[in-house]
């Protein structure tokens, strides 16, 4: 026996894990799924909803597994009835004080709390159930708390806290009056919220649900008067086909158009066409900043939650984020530009819906300060991957059997550095492999992988050389690590060039909008890291990996805007930043 | 219920400002500073009100929900001044089986706020109290001091009436 490994039993089996691993851990190892709930891996640990009790041989009453330290020589009980008595009356009390739509309830087909009442055959409630109303707060753009149906579990507060160091919500008051809110009551809409959505994504029930613009999509569609263009993010395809049963991370890029397509939009475009536009301006900026030695280092500016949280809590470093419009945004922009002056269709008269995996794609969308020269806004709709899969399913596209299909030219080709932007480290590599070209002067021996900047750890450092420029960059995902990044550079102990920050931990492929996936699923499935390597292949698979020999980005550049970063682009590509107070918004 | 909005407006002064800041220095870089200062904010202040709940956030880099969820959890802090006229009603077993929960009811419909808030005039606080050891008179009410026992809900709007002349 190794030193570090301790033995115990788990219902009579024997396992060997290693020391410090919970009694949760160790009946895992033992191939027993003890029930959770509250319990999130690393971000909520708390003991505290008590539907993993165990017995433990020798112990006074029940010990929560999520919490409990396995111990050498422990003998641990899962299914005794003396555990079940304890979680179905645990469950009971839950489900009595919990308002029960479930048919028309947003999360009915994936409810953690119908799934663990259907696990644990619970069929009535002893208790009263409390007569609730929904108690709303609808003041956000991107989400709708209902508190009659919060089960109190506080994942949404850790994430929220934990993860994306923002912390706007917390428990308030005591007893059954507790609940989640914003500090004095106030509406997530009129706090500090950076709209990133983990909070949703984290909510076992629907006390968490996105707000959805289907019925204004479907309207669009049915107006013969509107040009309807449908624009999915790099992320979508490899995230929509969870909905499907497909395996998590592979790329349903193929299906996913012939579905837009069956579903009635006039066009398909890629906003992986737009990444690529998006590093021409992006890889320009930075080339410009670093030769003129101002506003540097410079952070990435794909990201609405991101920029939100910069808004809030860094206002004095709004001039360090790159100037340039998201993808989503470039994307609607040149669709009411480019393709609607090309095309001779009045851009009043297009709807630009974009697919995104991102609930913040929703509050962007809606920023004033992007309105279009010719008075439109870039994009009408935002909807997410999850939306789109219930679009899917609503209208009986049998989505397995789908043939794969192209998306529609002049604005649909793109390269492989475009696709990697939904994972971590993408849109990094992709401005590294421009930069490093332009910089170079040409591609001869300009490498074009970059190893160092991928992968799922929220902070990773890499230095490069290209063309004769040292260039310290900085890639990180998740709020929390980005504050700690910008802390240490604001005591002096970091020093970059180039930062690249997505507001979800791991990138786009673990948006609020992606398929839900409980806390069960993340721990047996590496769900962001396999959806990171679905876009790695694609990039792999690709003949141009490089965003500036796109072909139909070289023709923009050529026949409409002129110069990256020219006058034209300006207008059309690039934006300005709202300094927002923290406390009184 | 002590979870209620402030509703009278901010009025503190600079030397109950500069007080907080040092308790806030006393205090910042110990383990758990965070209870003792709510503690001697609400001395400083007779409440807890969100300039100062501020304050303290930023001070400490503790979210602002979260000190809200500690001022809201404790019934010994008050998001709320007490007012001019202090009405509380007994809550304590005895006082809640003789029927306080439907005095206490009348009170805030009476006033228009709730248990630990205060009218938007600042003029009438309403508690909810503990036990005040006089079981023998339940249910309870007391105005600034003075205890009514045997309460019933039809004499409420009678006894707060008799306070509007000293705060008028």
């Amino acid at each position: 026996m190794s030193e570090n490994m301790i033995n115990l039993k788990i219902d009579g089996v024997s396992v060997e894990v290693p020391a410090g691993s919970t009694v949760l851990q160790a009946a895992l190892a033992a191939g027993v799924r003890i029930p959770t709930l509250c319990y999130m891996k690393d971000a909520n640990e708390l003991g505290s909803c008590r539907i993993c009790v165990v017995e433990i041989k020798g112990g006074r009453g029940l010990a929560a597994a999520c919490v409990y330290p396995a111990a050498d020589g422990m003998e641990v009980f899962t299914n005794t009835e003396k555990v079940r008595a304890s979680r179905r009356q645990t469950l009971e009390l839950i489900l009595s004080n919990h308002r029960m739509e479930c048919p028309t309830c947003e999360r009915n087909g994936d409810c953690e709390l119908r799934r663990l009442a259907a696990d644990m055959g619970i069929d009535s409630i002893r208790y009263e159930v409390e007569d609730l109303e929904p108690q709303l707060d609808e003041s956000a753009p991107h989400l709708v708390r209902d508190n009659s149906k919060c089960i109190l579990c506080r994942r949404c507060v850790a994430v929220c806290r934990k993860n994306q160091q923002v912390g706007v919500i917390s428990a308030a008051d005591r007893g059954f009056a507790t609940h989640i809110e914003s500090a004095f009551g106030r509406g997530l809409g009129e706090v500090s919220c950076v709209y990133c959505g983990q909070c949703v994504a984290a909510c076992p029930t629907g006390a968490l649900t996105l707000k959805r613009s289907i019925d204004a999509v479907r309207a669009a569609i049915d107006d013969p008067s509107k040009h309807v263009v449908v624009v999915p993010a790099p992320a979508v395809r490899v995230g929509l086909g969870d909905r499907f049963g497909m395996p998590v991370g592979e790329s349903v890029q193929g299906k996913m158009v012939a579905a837009l397509r069956r579903l009635g939009f006039d066009k398909v475009f890629d906003v992986d066409w737009a990444a690529d536009v998006t590093i021409m301006e992006e890889g320009t900026e930075l080339v410009g900043r670093i030769k003129a030695g101002e506003k540097m280092p410079m952070f990435t500016s794909c990201c609405p939650g991101w920029i939100k949280y910069m808004e809030h809590y860094h206002a004095d470093m709004l001039d360090n984020l790159s100037s340039c419009r998201s993808p989503q945004q470039m994307m609607g922009g040149l669709v009411k530009t480019y393709y609607a002056e090309r095309e001779g269709i009045a851009p009043e008269d297009i709807v630009v819906v974009s697919i995104m995996p991102c609930t913040a794609k929703k509050f962007e969308v809606s920023r004033e300060e992007q309105r279009l020269e010719n008075g439109c806004m870039p994009v009408d709709y935002s909807l997410t991957t999850r939306e789109l899969s219930d679009m899917i399913a609503g209208a009986g596209i049998m989505f397995g059997l789908l043939p794969d299909e192209a998306f529609d030219p002049v604005l649909g080709d793109s390269t492989g550095a475009a696709v990697i932007f939904g994972a971590s480290g993408g849109v990094m590599e992709a401005a590294l492999r421009t930069a490093a070209v332009v910089l170079a002067g040409d591609d001869a021996d300009v490498p074009l992988v970059f190893e160092d900047v991928r992968g799922m750890e929220g902070v990773k450092e890499a230095e490069y050389e290209v063309g004769g420029v040292k260039l310290r960059t900085c890639t990180v995902s998740g709020l929390a690590n980005a504050e700690k990044v910008i802390r240490a550079m604001e005591a002096g102990e970091a020093a970059y060039d180039f930062i690249e920050v997505m507001a979800c931990p791991g990138g786009c492929v673990n948006g609020a909008g992606q398929p839900m996936h409980s806390p069960f699923e993340r721990m047996m499935t590496d769900v962001k890291g396999e959806r990171a390597a679905g876009l790695y292949a694609l990039d792999d698979s690709m003949p141009r990996r490089r965003s500036h020999e796109n072909p139909e980005v070289k023709a923009l550049y050529a026949e409409y805007l002129g110069e990256p970063c020219g006058h034209k682009a300006h207008h059309i590509l690039h934006t300005e930043y709202v300094p927002r107070d923290t406390y009184n918004v | 219920m002590p979870n209620c909005r402030t509703v009278v407006p901010f009025s503190g002064t600079p030397e109950q400002e500069q007080k907080l800041r040092e308790v806030i220095a006393r205090y910042k870089g110990t383990q758990g500073p965070l209870m003792p200062i709510l503690h001697e904010a609400q001395d400083i202040y007779g409440y807890l009100p969100e300039e100062v709940q501020a304050t303290i956030s930023e001070e400490l880099d503790i979210p602002l929900a979260e000190i809200y969820g500690v001022s809201t959890f404790y019934s010994r802090f008050s998001l709320n001044p007490k007012g001019e006229v202090k009405v509380s009603v007994c809550l304590g077993t005895a006082c809640y089986v003789k029927g306080a929960a439907d005095v206490l009811a009348e009170v805030e419909a009476q006033l228009g706020c709730k248990a630990g808030s205060v009218t938007s005039d600042g003029k009438f606080s309403i508690d909810a109290d503990r036990c005040v050891g006089a079981c023998g008179l339940a249910p309870i009410m007391i105005v600034n001091g003075d205890v009514y026992g045997h309460m019933t809900v039809d004499r409420v709007a009678g006894i707060l009436d008799s306070y509007r002349g000293e705060v008028e």
